[in-house]
């Protein structure tokens, strides 16, 4: 098999798992989406530094692209490459994070330190609330975040 | 110099992304325990994914651009810890669109 199709068998495997094996259904939530546009902002940044450089070289018959000659950088965009990397480093990361983030969902569905839950940002005090505490918070300075509940 | 190129791109994704631990309170380091279960099996199904595409010679790495360390004799140590910090880097920013935005994702207490 071809780094293109273990690719393709990786998303397909991990949307399954997503939406069938842990329900979790990330897939379908507007937070993950937003949060994947950030990571694969930054993917194309460092992937494309390290495969610029010939950090990564990747073998003809494995990817859709040629490996081009080592005097210079892969193209930056054509021949199956998307910011110097072969589009196949994308179905890995999508991968590889959807199963990261669907697994945490899933543990903490399952209680596993549910709670505290994220959030506010710290320039926001007078914020959103964790749902579950009716507020044990005091407005003081450093006073939010110990008085939440830890189970 | 030249052998730290990747991990300085490590140590990047890492500060890069743990800085929202504080800033937008995304307590994932904080709920350590859950993050080494939603860790542990991504970063065994890759590196295993990883160890089996180098010996097939589907990818290499340059063994002038990383530290030389290589577990199990072939796999550079930074694609380790490239499974490790990229998707801390990934829930992180989960929970920092959370933290802003306060959309839901499935595990909150009202379900």
């Amino acid at each position: 098999m071809t780094y293109t199709q273990i690719g393709i068998l990786f998303v397909v495997a991990v949307v399954v798992s997503d939406l069938l094996v842990l329900r979790t259904r990330l897939v379908t939530r507007k937070g993950f989406w937003v949060a994947y546009a950030i990571v694969l902002f930054f993917q194309c940044v460092t992937n494309g530094v390290l495969t610029s450089l010939h950090v990564f070289t990747y073998a003809d018959s494995a990817i859709v692209g040629d490996q081009p000659a080592s005097d210079g950088p892969p193209p930056f965009f054509g021949q199956g490459r998307i910011f110097f990397q072969p589009f196949e480093d994308l179905l890995m990361g999508f991968s590889l994070c959807l199963l990261a983030m669907a697994l945490w969902i899933y543990w903490g569905r399952r209680g596993v330190q549910r709670t505290p839950m994220s959030g506010p940002p710290i320039w926001r005090w007078s914020g959103r609330v964790p749902s579950t505490a009716p507020s044990a918070d005091g407005p003081g300075p450093g006073g939010a975040r110990d008085g939440e509940p830890t189970a | 110099m030249e052998r730290l190129t990747y991990l300085g791109v490590l140590v990047f994704i890492f500060f890069g992304s743990a800085w929202l631990e504080i800033a937008l309170r995304t307590r994932v380091f904080r709920r350590w325990k859950r993050l080494l279960l939603a860790l542990s099996v991504p970063v065994v199904v890759f590196v295993i994914w990883d160890i089996w595409a180098i010996a097939s010679g589907h990818w290499a790495i340059d063994p002038d651009r990383t530290l030389g360390i290589r577990l199990f004799g072939i796999l550079p140590v930074e694609e380790l810890i490239f499974f490790l910090v990229v998707p801390i880097a990934s829930i992180l920013s989960l929970e920092a669109v959370r933290s802003v935005k306060g959309w839901p994702l499935g595990d909150e207490a009202s379900r």
